[in-house]
Formats: structure tokens, C-alpha cells, sequence
């Protein structure tokens, strides 16, 4: 037992209860940031029956300030939240902040330090361009970054070439999603066209990576109601928290595996621990997984242990993670059809909690009782994942 | 001689803001001369309006016109004004309450020594020469005219139109296209810093200035890091064993740049790779030239292209690029596990 493990037995059990997300879309420049955040707010206090006066605590994460140019914007936004004479906490873990946000939120809720919690992530990419604030030349430094396509794309290759996966598993993933955005109305992305082969013929940004491959770049924000056990048995449909991790690692250090990353094993296998599951693929109704670019999938599949390493392809080809396969993937339509990049993580543990409440609609995974929300940030370096369940977690 | 390198960085960006129906309301009165104010639920009036009302939560609804004159309730004097601030000479931040408010707004007052502010005093909005639906619509609050001052038509000292600095950034509004209301500003942000490299990464740059690499081994897991880090970031030692590492090396993996973004300094298409140097346990970033990318491959061998020496810095671009060595490509497993 690690003493990350030791803790586990004291924790209280939570729940979310309350769920909401914006109308995701390139620009919504009918809402400030504050108003674009109070907007998925009050939807998710509208689910779960509460107001602002019901809840203790404020947890909202985002991606860089450097993307919306606002320092510090947990302190303009106090107001707007409805964070005064309560804690508001800042959390930023690049890419998968949305979920660090949410396993904050839980935590404090399963700690016992607060009854009701209400987290919220969000991003306004239309402020500024992510390629831009990514790619900040450093001094004395070769300029070859690219932004977040041009760092993940050398380690897709990698993947390829150490699992011998045909090239278009990609492009599978790629339809699949945007199909899925399809029966998910706050998707930003609405292509009913997009098939694989339309995905193959779209232009090579990143090489190996292609247009129809990676994620648009999104105004958006989501926000989750999470109560402690009293509050969640008289909820409707709560989503209990099964188990809820984090993980970090080096950005870079010699023999460090980038494509199959040592932080996200060891968080996925605490998880699954944690929830009592001992075959994710088979135990697992629905995954939320945070794939930026479609290769994404199959290597997170391997990472999260859904499949043995090298064969998570094989999964994907297979059609194993569409609506109708034994593990469906990102049903919501996933990042690939919606990345406002600070909720994006937190959008994934609430599509998870959506499934299990019986609450996602056309994208719905009939009877599903467990779900995977999984988030990832920085040169993949920042893990954090939680399982929902539709039933009261158990011994 | 310093033991790290600097190098000054500007980050600068024209951010687009929406601001959204309040903050929108506020902006295009502005534009038109008028003050208006939000009432809040606990029976405040608050300028400039806040987006929610602070006890309800609720969005802002019920706008009020303001008066430009009100009283300083508090006050700073800015001896030495910096860039972006109002003016270029001393002046005030003022806390001013405008009649028909209850809550002070902050601006600036256009007042030539701290002796000739005080709270109590009557202040007025100066208005802009040209008015745009920004906060600087505002030119800044000037003392009323006192009673001698009074139709005499003479400027009293503080009276002077104020002059904006040159290089404060110029924010501009965009109204919707719908309504004329204001519901955009550009807002430009620079952000001036010095970045420093560190000790071990600024001998690793003296050392191209030499033409030599220098990368460091940590003594606990003996693996060599180039550029050298301040700490093997494994195992948490100061890597002080320094090794000379040799300019040829093999591209582990790479990924082909065909997208043209602002502040892009290489015009693509470009190969981006990482070259792992023979003697090295990491590999870096770096340019694969001399061969059409399409011919690049994983396990290729290359070796730096440097500039001519008189154009050499304490920079990795001395290496201007990586081209193929032309030997038989490296066995993946070789450098499979740096992948």
C-alpha cells in the first residue's frame, strides 16, 4: 500500500448531482467570461435543484491566462460566481484542469471539509489564438514548436510505429466522434459529412496528424454540483464517485515513455482499484476520454488498461468503441468535436456522470451503471480520471 | 561574467474581449457621453455596473443614469507614472463617488501636486476628444472650477488637457452588428520580462558558442542530459558531471509542420524532430533540412549544420539545422526506448 493508498478508507462518499455545460462554439461573443461561466453554472444548480445560498465552496479551473490575457481571473470572476464570503479555489493543470477541478471539488466534498460543492471550468479561446500562446519562443532555444498539434504529433508517429497500426485507425476514430457530436446538441462541431475517408483526404497539419484529426478550439464552460451522501440520496439519479485519481510526472527526462506515459498506468490502476473493477473493458458501460487528436484513443485505451499494450487499435478498428461497441467512447462527441481546452477535462467527468445518470440523451449508453471520465494535460504529464456509478458505491 | 544567461522576451498580444450585455450597456453609454450605473438588490448603485447583482446573483437589470460630477472619497498620488498608466506626469488614482451613486468608481485625476487633492473635494468627468465605448472614454476626473475660477476663462494649473503617454496601448470597441451597442474591446497586453537560463543550461550555450556541446550526466542514474538540466529529474541531484557530446546523432521520431501560425519563426513545411545525440540519454528539438521531409524517417541518422562561426551566439541556433549523414539507418532498437 502507497501512501497515496493509505488515506482511502476515511473518505466519505459524494456524488454529483448537478451537471451543466454551455453551448460550446468558436466564439461566443455574446457573454463575457463571467457570463459564459454563470451560464453552465446555473445550469448545473438548475439540475440539481439548488441555489447559490446551498452551496460552501467554489472550485473553478481554466486553461493558461496567457489565452484569455486575464491574470488572475479567479479574482474577477469572485463576484460573478457567487464565490463571496465563500473559499474559491484556483486549480491549473494545463490541458486537464477540467478534471483536477472536479477531483478537487470531490475531494473536499469526500474530506468532509464541505457539504456542496460547485466546480466550473471554462475557456475563452476566442480572445486570443492557442497556437500563439503555446508557442511562445523561448531564448536560445530552436523555434520549432508548433503548438500543442506540433508537440503531440512526434509521439502519435511513435505510437504507430511501435504498435504497427494501420494509419487510418485515425481517421476511424476521427468520424466516429463527430458522428457521435451529432446526437449531442452542445457539441460545437456539427458535421454530418464527416466519414473516414473525408477525414483521410483532409489536409496533413501536423504530420502524421490531419485537419479532420484534431480538436476545434472552443468558447465554452461546464460546471458540476457535487454533494456529499445526505445531500445525494435525496437528489435525483446521482452519479456516485466510484474512485477519483490524479498523477503527474516529469515534462521531460531520459527514457521518459511519451507515449504510453508512466503517470497515467499508475493512476488508471489505482482507479480501477479504488472503484473494485478488475476488467475495465468488461465492467466499464461508458468512457469519456480526452482525445485531442484522434490517436489519442487507441493509446489512451492502452494507458487506461482497457487493452494490453499495442493493441488498443485493434479495439478502435474493430468498431469495440462506437455507441454499439463493448466499450463506447466518447458518445458526447468527445474533444474532437468540442475543446474549449479549461472544461474540456471537466466536460468528460460530466458526460461520465450523464451516462450513469441516465441523463445524455440521444448520445445515451442504454442501462449504463459505470463510467470512466478521464482528462490529460501538459506534454502528457497531468492525469486525472474519477469513475461514476449509477448505484451507492458499496464496502 | 554572470553565471546564467539572459535574454529580454516580449509576450504581446491584441486579446478579444466580449463583454457581454452589462459591461456592454456601461461601454456604449460612455460612447455617448452618459454615466450609467447598475442598482443593485441591497439598494446600491454601483458604477460601473456589476455584471451580477451581488446578493441575488441574478444578471444586472436595472440601469440608472449617473451624474459626471461626484466627490473623491480617497485618493493616491502617482509621483512616477509607468507605461500604460493615464498620463505621463504625476497625477492621482481618486476614488470618486458621482452623485447618484453609492459606491466609489477608481480613475484617474488630472491634479499637478498631491497638494491640490483631498478627499471631500468636487471632481468632474473630462470627457475624451473622441469618444469610443471604452473606459478611456473617460479622460479622467479635474477638480470643479472654483468660485474664482468661475467664467473667468483662465485654466487653473490642474486644467491642462492631459497628455496620453505614447506608448500606453490603445484598446479600441466593436459594436455588434445587430444593436450599435458596444459588445467587443480589443485589448492589446504586452508583457516585458527577462528570462534567465540557468546555470547548467548557460554552459551548455557558452559551450556552442565554442562550437562544442556539453551536456551533464547525473551521477546517481548516469544518464546524460542535454541541455543539461539543474537537477536530473528522476532522481533529484545536481547533475555536475559534464560530458562532450558529439553533433551526430539519430532522429528518434518527428512530426512534419504545415501550419503557418502567428509568431512563427521557421516558414513551414518544416520537420521538427527529435534528435538524439550519440553519447546522449535524452533527445531534443531540433530541424531536419537538406532532404525533402517526406524522406525523413525514425531511426535516420543526421548531423548538425552549423552557421558560419561568425554568426554564432550562446544560442542553439548555431546549429542552423540537421541534415542526413547519409550512414545506414540506426536499429529501432537503438532508440526505441526514447520514444
Amino acid at each position: 500500500m502507497s501512501g497515496l493508498d493509505r488515506l482511502d478508507h476515511r473518505k466519505n462518499l459524494a456524488a454529483v448531482i448537478g451537471v451543466g455545460q454551455t453551448h460550446h462554439r468558436a466564439k461566443r461573443e455574446d457573454v463575457s467570461m463571467a457570463g459564459l461561466c454563470r451560464e453552465a453554472m446555473d445550469r448545473a444548480l438548475a439540475d440539481a435543484n439548488l441555489g447559490r445560498d446551498d452551496i460552501d465552496a467554489i472550485v473553478v479551473g481554466k486553461a493558461p491566462d496567457l489565452f484569455e490575457g486575464v491574470r488572475l481571473p479567479a479574482r474577477y470572476l469572485a463576484e460573478a460566481l457567487g464565490a463571496v464570503g465563500k473559499p474559491l479555489l484556483r486549480v491549473h493543470t494545463a490541458g486537464s484542469v477540467g478534471g483536477s477541478t472536479a477531483r478537487v471539488g470531490a475531494s473536499l466534498v469526500q474530506a468532509g471539509v464541505h457539504t456542496r460543492g460547485l466546480t466550473v471550468a471554462f475557456v475563452k479561446q476566442s480572445a486570443s489564438i492557442a497556437m500563439w500562446a503555446l508557442s511562445v519562443p523561448v531564448p536560445f532555444n530552436m523555434p520549432v514548436h508548433a503548438g500543442a498539434g506540433g508537440y503531440f504529433a512526434p509521439h502519435v508517429r511513435s505510437y504507430i510505429r511501435r504498435s504497427g497500426a494501420p494509419t487510418h485507425v485515425g481517421a476511424i476514430v476521427a468520424a466516429k466522434d463527430r458522428q457521435n457530436a451529432l446526437k449531442n446538441p452542445y457539441a460545437h462541431l456539427q458535421n454530418k459529412d464527416t466519414t473516414v475517408e473525408s477525414v483521410l483526404a483532409s489536409q496533413m497539419l501536423w504530420d502524421p496528424i490531419r485537419y479532420d484529426e484534431t480538436c476545434p478550439s472552443s468558447d465554452g464552460a461546464c460546471a458540476l454540483v457535487i454533494a456529499d451522501e445526505d445531500t445525494a440520496r435525496s437528489a435525483t439519479s446521482p452519479a456516485w464517485i466510484h474512485g477519483q485519481v490524479m498523477r503527474s510526472e516529469a515534462t521531460s527526462a531520459a527514457e521518459r515513455d511519451q507515449v504510453n506515459p508512466q503517470a497515467g498506468r499508475d493512476a488508471a490502476a489505482y482507479l480501477w482499484k479504488q472503484a473494485g473493477i478488475t476488467n475495465p473493458l468488461e465492467e466499464i458501460d461508458a468512457a469519456e476520454i480526452y482525445v485531442p487528436f484522434s490517436w489519442f484513443e487507441p493509446m489512451w485505451l492502452e494507458n487506461l488498461g482497457f487493452t494490453p499494450e499495442g493493441e488498443g487499435w485493434r479495439l478502435t478498428e474493430s468498431g469495440g468503441t462506437a455507441m454499439d461497441g463493448v466499450l463506447p467512447v466518447n458518445c458526447s462527441g468527445g474533444v474532437l468535436s468540442s475543446n474549449p481546452i479549461g472544461a474540456s477535462g471537466m466536460l468528460r467527468f460530466a458526460e461520465a456522470a450523464l451516462q450513469v445518470r441516465g441523463q445524455a440523451g440521444e448520445h445515451q449508453v442504454d442501462g449504463a451503471r459505470r463510467a470512466l471520465g478521464h482528462a490529460y494535460g501538459g506534454g502528457s504529464q497531468f492525469f486525472a480520471m474519477w469513475v461514476v456509478g449509477s448505484e451507492r458505491p458499496t464496502g | 561574467m554572470s553565471r546564467t544567461l539572459q535574454a529580454p522576451v516580449t509576450v504581446s498580444f491584441d486579446y478579444t474581449r466580449s463583454v457581454g450585455p452589462v459591461l456592454g450597456r456601461f461601454l456604449t453609454g460612455l460612447r455617448e457621453g452618459r454615466l450609467v450605473a447598475a442598482r443593485t438588490s441591497d439598494g446600491r448603485v454601483v458604477i460601473p455596473p456589476p455584471e451580477f447583482d451581488p446578493v441575488t446573483h441574478l444578471e444586472t437589470d436595472d440601469f440608472v443614469e449617473v451624474s459626471p460630477t461626484g466627490v473623491v472619497t480617497s485618493w493616491s498620488w502617482v509621483p512616477e507614472p509607468v507605461a500604460g498608466q493615464p498620463f505621463d506626469r504625476p497625477f492621482a488614482f481618486a476614488l470618486v463617488e458621482l452623485d447618484g451613486a453609492t459606491v466609489p468608481m477608481l480613475h484617474a485625476l488630472d491634479v499637478s501636486s498631491p497638494d491640490e487633492v483631498s478627499t471631500g473635494m468636487l471632481v468632474q468627468v473630462r470627457w475624451a476628444e473622441e469618444r469610443s465605448g471604452l473606459i478611456t472614454d473617460i479622460a479622467c476626473f479635474e477638480p470643479v472650477a472654483g468660485p474664482d475660477e468661475v467664467g473667468d476663462g483662465v485654466s487653473g494649473p490642474g486644467r491642462a488637457r492631459p497628455e496620453l503617454r505614447d506608448e500606453a496601448p490603445t484598446e479600441q470597441s466593436r459594436p455588434g452588428e445587430a444593436t450599435g451597442e458596444i459588445t467587443t474591446i480589443i485589448t492589446p497586453v504586452s508583457l516585458d520580462y527577462l528570462y534567465a537560463a540557468s546555470p547548467e543550461e548557460s554552459a551548455f550555450y557558452r559551450g556552442l558558442l565554442e562550437g562544442r556541446i556539453l551536456g551533464q550526466r547525473c551521477p546517481t542514474c548516469h544518464k546524460v542530459y542535454v541541455p543539461p538540466r539543474s537537477a536530473c529529474p528522476v532522481d533529484g541531484v545536481a547533475t555536475t558531471d559534464e560530458v562532450e557530446l558529439s553533433d551526430k546523432g539519430t532522429v528518434t521520431t518527428f512530426c512534419i509542420v504545415n501550419v503557418p501560425f502567428l509568431g512563427q519563426k521557421i516558414t513551414p513545411p518544416y520537420v521538427s524532430a527529435y534528435v538524439l545525440l550519440d553519447g546522449a540519454d535524452i533527445a531534443f528539438l531540433h530541424l531536419i533540412l537538406d532532404v525533402p521531409a517526406e524522406e525523413v524517417r525514425m531511426g535516420m541518422r543526421v548531423e548538425a549544420v552549423w552557421k558560419p562561426r561568425d554568426e554564432w551566439g550562446t544560442t542553439i541556433e548555431n546549429i542552423s539545422h540537421f541534415r542526413p549523414t547519409g550512414e545506414p539507418d540506426a536499429d529501432y532498437d537503438t532508440y526505441k526506448q526514447h520514444l
